[in-house]
């Protein structure tokens, strides 16, 4: 579930999302009652593409060597070697993830959105770099360039997570900043008597918090599916252990995981999305209100 | 800017009156604490963005040019240039074009027929899988292929059914071709996600407006609906081949390192199978990769500034 693997794609979710819910509405309803047979066919097809890999992924979690329906290879995942070192490593580096996501990216989006709003053309730019430049590329020169101490250590993939979860958690952040109305909040609360701090924290993160749930969100999916720098740092995180494992143990405890990871990429994603139209609809309350 | 008097309380409480010259260069002082404060804010950010990033590219490009002893050199560049360095470029290359080419005309006839339905439900339905499927790369799909198209694969078996066998036709799910009917599963959404606005922004007056003249479907698409589209089709579809040429982990693990792509080739040199003198040509790889993809961000953003000209 590596979402850097389509290096734009999440990216372009966090851009195209609400358009798409806006425009789609746009179709004209007079037009096309008649019977499309070229829509049936590009949906059966397209359709069949994308079901049919998912069913054969389900088949093989759910089956037993003797071809019948059974729990075993999900039974056999938590007591595979490894999985439990593989699984507590990926969170370990999550949560750290997240965190240094967090601070250095929420208040640098505040102040700039507060503050000094020219300066956003900067920080699009600078943002939307981890995309131009890949993780392979990124991780040879890491690897060239930084010290032994750094290199020794996990975290150096949680610091390189954070540059690569920087386009979506930035577009997330200044989506949701631009969707509430932030000079006059900001007014308001310094009227009120409240500092910065208070401001912040009582005012800004509360207003914006559908879009810092789903940076965060986004950059777990991240942490969970990144393989390109786990393997190459040589870090058995979770998608690391799923590649290396025996397959002569059990294959299928490979689709098995594999189908864990695609479902819980799906249930995280879903919970983005559905964010995101929150957001959009409120922001369109907001312009109409106004 | 205004609010940031605000930012120094107290700034305009000291009286302008005492002139001596202590408080006068505190005043300065304050004042060139206020002036900077939008530096000293943003420095976090962009020292880690250079350490990140910034330090990164250097050292390719750097090493690109200098030889494992350390001296300047074209010798990496060199070698790059020709034999398997060369042909992993033209597979990336090629790779690129057609998981460009093929989900970009796909895409637009699937977002074209998602959009025109008239099911609410299906768009919602479609809108959601797209955003999430376009996302679902990575090792996971890997699997799941080797389970669909693999020599024991559901869909492998469903073809020797009836009476296709894919072996005998040439297709591998390990070889080229079987990376890009993999690429093409999170390629497609991915076009659906981007060309969906676009579509959104042929009006149905444009339509009525060529009907009344007594233009046909062809005649419409030919001359308003595909020039209209053609500028946000050709950005998608660069943004497509930035994505497949660059990744790494899907063709890694579905190959298991065995096909002649660049960023594979890359992982090699990183996994250690490196000949004696030859450190460097990794970056030297990098670096060429670099070229491209910075060409193809380039031309995507020029594209994009076209396509947006329909979109307001």
């Amino acid at each position: 579930m590596a979402p850097l693997e389509g290096s734009g794609s999440l990216y372009e979710v966090a851009q195209s999302e609400n358009q798409y819910v806006e425009t789609a509405s746009t179709g004209s309803a007079r037009r096309g009652r008649k019977f499309r047979w070229w829509r049936l066919v590009v949906l059966g097809l397209a359709g069949a593409y994308f079901l049919i890999p998912i069913y054969a992924g389900l088949k093989f979690s759910f089956e037993n060597v003797a071809g019948h329906f059974s729990f075993q290879a999900f039974r056999n995942l938590p007591s595979a070697p490894g999985f439990t070192a593989a699984l507590s490593l990926s969170l370990k580096l999550a949560l750290v993830t997240v965190v240094a996501s967090t601070v250095l990216m929420v208040p640098t989006s505040i102040y700039v959105h507060v503050r000094v709003p020219r300066l956003r053309r900067i920080l699009d730019v600078v943002t939307v770099l981890p995309i131009v430049i890949p993780p392979i590329v990124l991780i040879i020169g890491v690897l060239g360039a930084f010290p032994l101490w750094a290199k020794s250590s996990p975290y150096l993939l949680s610091f390189m997570y954070v540059i690569l979860a920087m386009p979506f958690v930035y577009r997330s952040l200044d989506a949701g900043l631009g969707a509430i109305d932030l000079k006059t909040l900001t007014e308001a609360s310094r009227s009120l008597g409240g500092n910065w701090i208070k401001t912040l924290w009582r005012v800004i993160l509360p207003n914006i918090r559908p879009a810092l749930l789903s940076a965060t969100v986004l950059t777990l999916a991240l942490v969970f599916g990144e393989y390109t720098m786990a393997s190459l740092d040589l870090w058995q995180t979770i998608p690391v252990w799923i590649v290396q494992f025996q397959v002569s143990s059990d294959g299928n405890i490979q689709v098995a995981a594999s189908m864990l990871g695609l479902v819980g990429t799906w249930i995280l994603l879903i919970i983005v999305v559905s964010l995101d139209r929150s957001q959009s609809r409120r922001s369109r309350r907001k312009l109409g209100a106004s | 800017m205004s609010s940031s008097e605000a930012a120094v309380p107290g700034s305009g409480a000291i009286a302008p009156g005492p002139g001596t010259a202590a408080p006068s260069r505190q005043r300065r002082f304050r004042r060139f604490l206020r002036r900077s404060e939008p530096v000293f804010a943003i420095t976090p950010f962009v020292v880690y963005a250079f350490l990140g990033m910034g330090i990164p590219a250097i050292a390719v490009i750097y090493e690109a040019f200098h030889s494992d002893s350390g001296r300047w050199t074209m010798g990496n560049i060199n070698l790059v240039l020709h034999g398997v360095f060369l042909t992993g470029f033209e597979n990336s290359i090629k790779l690129g074009l057609l998981s460009a080419l093929i989900p970009g005309v796909l895409g637009v006839f699937l977002a074209y027929a998602i959009q025109t339905s008239h099911s609410t439900v299906l768009r919602r339905l479609c809108a959601t899988a797209s955003g999430v499927l376009a996302n679902f790369g990575g090792i996971n799909l890997t699997f799941i292929f080797l389970a669909t198209l693999g020599s024991a694969g559901v869909l492998t078996f469903w073809l020797h059914d009836v009476g296709i066998n894919l072996a005998s036709i040439g297709f591998n799910i390990t070889t080229f071709s079987g990376v890009l009917v993999v690429y093409l599963y999170f390629q497609l959404p991915l076009m659906v996600l981007v060309i969906t606005p676009a579509l959104g922004g042929l009006r149905a007056n444009w339509r009525e407006a060529a009907e009344n003249m007594g233009a046909s479907s062809w005649s419409y698409w030919r001359y308003v609906g595909v020039p209209v589209l053609l500028p946000s089709i050709l950005g998608g579809m660069l943004l497509l081949f930035g994505s497949a040429f660059a990744a790494y982990a899907t063709a890694e693990s579905l190959t298991l390192g065995l096909i002649a792509l660049s960023p594979i080739q890359i992982g090699n040199f990183l996994n250690g199978n490196v000949i004696a003198g030859q450190t460097h040509v990794g970056d030297a790889i990098a670096f060429g990769m670099l070229i491209i993809l910075s060409i193809t961000m380039i031309l995507y953003s020029l594209v994009r500034r076209r396509a947006s000209k329909w979109l307001r």
